[in-house]
């Protein structure tokens, strides 16, 4: 028999807003109108417009079970093998920065943990060091570093009046920048414009950071993903590293493996020798430790029995083209299907240039919110769709949505 | 760090080393660093009685029978998809319903909020993290000693902690007058750990009574219980008995919060799956509680792991898989209770003129020895027997091969 409940110290907690990525999903759900259609969060659907688990990830998942190995705790840093075959995969095995120990690995909670073991370490060795992050950039930057403490600021990026990138208005505010700050750098298809710089950019950015002392923080959600070819979408990363900058590398692989609920990733940190990437390891697990104590093995193993075996790594690059050829063949019914409905000249091939899983619209929040409320075509209100949402048989409807918002909402 | 102007682009690429001068390399981490040099040290006859994961009597991990069906059950999943923030709905019942019991009048009437955590690490620090957030001026009270990771939680989390007196060497046993009257002097608002059962590192447990006038104080002095419940079904084998103190605590209508891990007692220690509650004023103070953790969790790893999630659920709603894991739980209990008693009469029959009672009285993993750091150190270097420095036995890791060496050792370093 219970005694008289005080009231809760918690009576002060107000419901928090839905988050506004993950959010749009619960909005989906819960609509009952057959026409609806999610472009809200990255997650790569079929043309059935399906989940899709990797084959070679059932057939990992498979040997993992036939071997019956056991559940024992990694160790903080996490699996080693996995650990070795994420460094290689980023910058290639024979990169020197490798064979020399210049890397510090630390196995981390997909693309979001690996941030945040990022984010944190800068809060407590670059104290007062500000991080510039892209406007607009994924949403959780901005959550990841205000948790941490980190002071950050916004670097231009997206035009809308190109629907393209705004390059001098970025090298602009990477010199405004105070020296010594990082730059926060999304490795490949830029969530969520899908605009990513070309290699004489990269260049330029690499050349603006060098003189600014700047330190790059590269957000690699995407490799293999991007453009089918895991080397390619790391091209990025490999200039910088071969350019001789420190810098911070998030992976994740929520996508290109579609391991999205097994939250596996790493933070990387490319240091100048052995001995400081063994100390700056040894101060990830320092972080890791109070957070989570050390990483869930699952999906850890998947990726190092993928990668370490070269038919399972054929078969795997394999569906990352077959992925993003699937997401290319979209984007061109769709730059199509709008081509042939909007006669007014208005230039759709940014639709075309952008890469990746998400095209930026250039819609507004108010023609974002009649895509949603008369089309029931579920995006964020940035103006963000996720092509791995569509599929070909819905270009037509969505090209009818995207015109009647564009054109009759203000 | 310094914002001077940046060097001349002359300066070779990678010459600027100001970034990382402050950057020691981190001390060994006092648990999970035994495990390292044991892994490293190549003697034949060294034992390994430091971190708390079970092993069977021949030494080796074990998975269990009804985790392996479970796994063979959810094989060849096609969902890959993310968890909601809070992880997996099904889960979080089943965990809680564990916790408080199926029919808790807190859950028939929605007051609990619940969400999937990273194990019970996790789960403490989103609650340390949400402690700070609303209520920032508030204090941790720890017991002493305690798990280490406890303590860098709460400061990781910036929550203002201190401690109260638990552990009583001269009897090996619970500090009860001193618990007293360390939380008596405690503000009202703060908040407490509690370890639920077999308190890790001393394996000593309040007794019933004891709970009870606990939650009298807690009541009268305006105290939050927050439970950290590692070992619930491992302690004594039995999971109502174990979870016994949030029950009185529940009965007497505190609104507490609890971390509950399942990496020991599914054996699912790397899969990392825990669950964090928090028992709130109503429903709608629930909803508003799990969305809070939820922006908490956002930023940390934005969604939990599925795997070790679907293991536990599959386990826990299914009738007859459930019996069995009951009854796996308790044989791993068993054969701890089994290897406590051989320690303590092998260290009696080796003459030992100290008092070992307290290897039985204490329960769950580990024991809290009572062996000094120089003892410890000569276990480690003469005996190649690897435990945390504060004395503390991983019993899990004692077997019939090694007890005899154990107690031998134990008895040379003490004699």
């Amino acid at each position: 028999m219970a005694v008289a409940v005080d009231v809760s110290r918690f009576e002060n907690v107000s419901m928090a807003p839905p988050d506004p990525i993950l959010g749009v999903s619960e909005a989906f759900k819960a609509d009952t109108d057959a026409t609806k259609l999610n472009l809200g969060v990255g997650a790569y659907r079929t043309e059935d417009l399906q989940p899709y688990v990797l084959k070679v990830v059932n057939k990992a998942e498979q040997l993992m079970l036939e071997r019956g190995e056991n559940k024992e705790y990694l160790p903080i840093e996490g699996l080693a093998a996995f650990n070795k075959a994420t460094a290689e995969l980023l910058l290639g095995a024979d990169n020197p920065v490798i064979k020399n120990g210049q890397i510090a690995t630390v196995q981390g909670l997909s693309g979001t943990g690996s941030l945040r073991l990022g984010a944190a370490f800068i809060a407590r060795y670059f104290p007062g060091v500000k991080v510039l992050i892209s406007s607009p950039t994924w949403g959780n930057h901005k959550n990841i570093l205000s948790d941490v403490g980190v002071p950050w600021s916004e670097y231009r990026y997206f035009d809308p009046q190109t629907v393209g990138l705004d390059f001098k208005g970025m090298i602009e505010d990477i010199k405004g920048a105070p020296n010594g700050s990082v730059i926060l750098l999304h490795g490949c298809a830029h969530n969520p414009t899908g605009i990513d710089p070309t290699p004489e950019q990269w260049e330029a950015i690499a050349d603006e950071l060098e003189e600014k002392g700047h330190m790059p923080f590269f957000d690699v959600a995407y490799q293999g993903f991007a453009s089918g070819s895991l080397d390619d979408d790391a091209s990025s990363v490999r200039k910088f590293a071969s350019r001789g900058f420190e810098m911070f590398v998030a992976q994740s692989y929520s996508k290109n493996l579609g391991l999205y609920a097994e939250r596996i990733g790493a933070i990387n940190v490319i240091l100048p020798t052995a001995d400081l990437a063994a100390r700056v390891k040894s101060q990830l697990k320092r972080l890791a430790r109070p957070m989570y104590s050390n990483p869930p093995v699952h999906g850890a193993r998947i990726v190092a029995n993928v990668v370490g075996d070269s038919v399972l790594f054929d078969e795997w690059r394999a569906e990352m083209q077959m992925m993003a050829g699937r997401i290319k063949g979209v984007r061109q019914k769709l730059y199509e299907a709008l081509l042939s409905k909007d006669k007014s000249g208005k230039d759709w091939s940014f639709i075309l240039k952008q890469i990746g899983m998400f095209s930026f619209t250039g819609l507004t929040k108010s023609q974002s919110d009649n895509m949603t409320d008369k089309w029931h075509v579920y995006m964020t209100k940035d103006g963000r769709i996720s092509l791995a949402g569509l599929n070909l048989a819905k270009c037509d409807y969505l090209a009818d949505a995207i015109i009647d918002s564009y054109y009759n909402v203000k | 760090m310094s914002t001077a102007a940046a060097p001349a682009s002359s300066v070779p690429a990678g010459a600027r080393s100001g970034w990382w001068e402050a950057v020691q390399p981190a001390a060994r981490d006092p648990i999970l660093g035994v495990t390292e040099a044991f892994l490293a040290d190549s003697d034949p006859k060294k034992v390994n009685v430091g971190v708390g994961a079970y092993r069977n009597d021949e030494g080796k991990p074990v998975v269990l029978e009804c985790v392996r069906k479970a796994e063979q059950i959810i094989a060849g999943k096609q969902n890959m998809e993310y968890l909601p923030m809070g992880g997996l709905v099904k889960f979080n019942d089943l965990s809680v319903k564990l916790a408080y019991g199926d029919t808790a009048p807190v859950l028939e009437e929605k007051r609990v909020a619940a969400v999937q955590t990273l194990s019970g690490t996790g789960a403490c620090r989103l609650f340390a993290d949400f402690q700070k957030r609303f209520k920032p001026d508030s204090r941790i009270y720890i017991p002493v000693p305690t798990w280490a990771n406890h303590h860098n939680i709460w400061r990781d989390a910036r929550v203002e902690a201190h401690t109260f007196r638990y552990y009583k060497p001269s009897t090996r046993g619970l500090d009860f007058e001193g618990l007293m009257e360390d939380l008596k002097k405690a503000p009202e608002g703060s908040f407490v750990l509690l370890h639920a059962c077999a308190h890790n590192p001393t394996g000593v447990d309040p007794t019933a009574d004891q709970w009870k006038e606990m939650s009298q104080l807690f009541k009268s002095n305006g105290l939050f219980p927050f439970f950290d419940m590692a070992y619930q079904g491992f302690a004594s084998g039995d999971t109502v008995r174990d979870a016994q103190a949030i029950r009185i605590f529940m009965e007497d209508g505190h609104q507490l919060a609890c971390a509950q891990s399942f990496a020991k007692n599914m054996g699912l220690y790397g899969q990392r799956v825990g669950c964090l509650s928090v028992v709130c004023d109503n429903s709608q103070q629930a909803v508003n509680v799990k969305s809070q953790l939820q922006q908490i969790a956002r930023p940390m790893y934005s969604n939990p792991p599925l795997h070790g999630a679907q293991i536990v659920t599959t386990v826990l709603s299914d009738p007859e898989l459930k019996e069995q894991w009951y009854k796996e739980v308790k044989v791993m209990a068993d054969r701890i209770i089994g290897m406590r008693e051989a320690l303590k009469s092998n260290l009696e029959k080796l003459g030992s003129s100290l008092p070992w009672k307290h290897i039985t009285e204490q329960i769950g993993m580990f024991c809290y020895s009572g062996l000094t750091e120089d003892q410890v150190d000569r276990l480690t270097k003469e005996f190649h027997i690897y435990m945390t420095r504060n004395g503390r036995i991983s019993m899990a890791g004692v077997t019939t091969g090694n007890v005899e060496y154990l107690a031998n050792a134990i008895h040379e370093v003490t004699k």
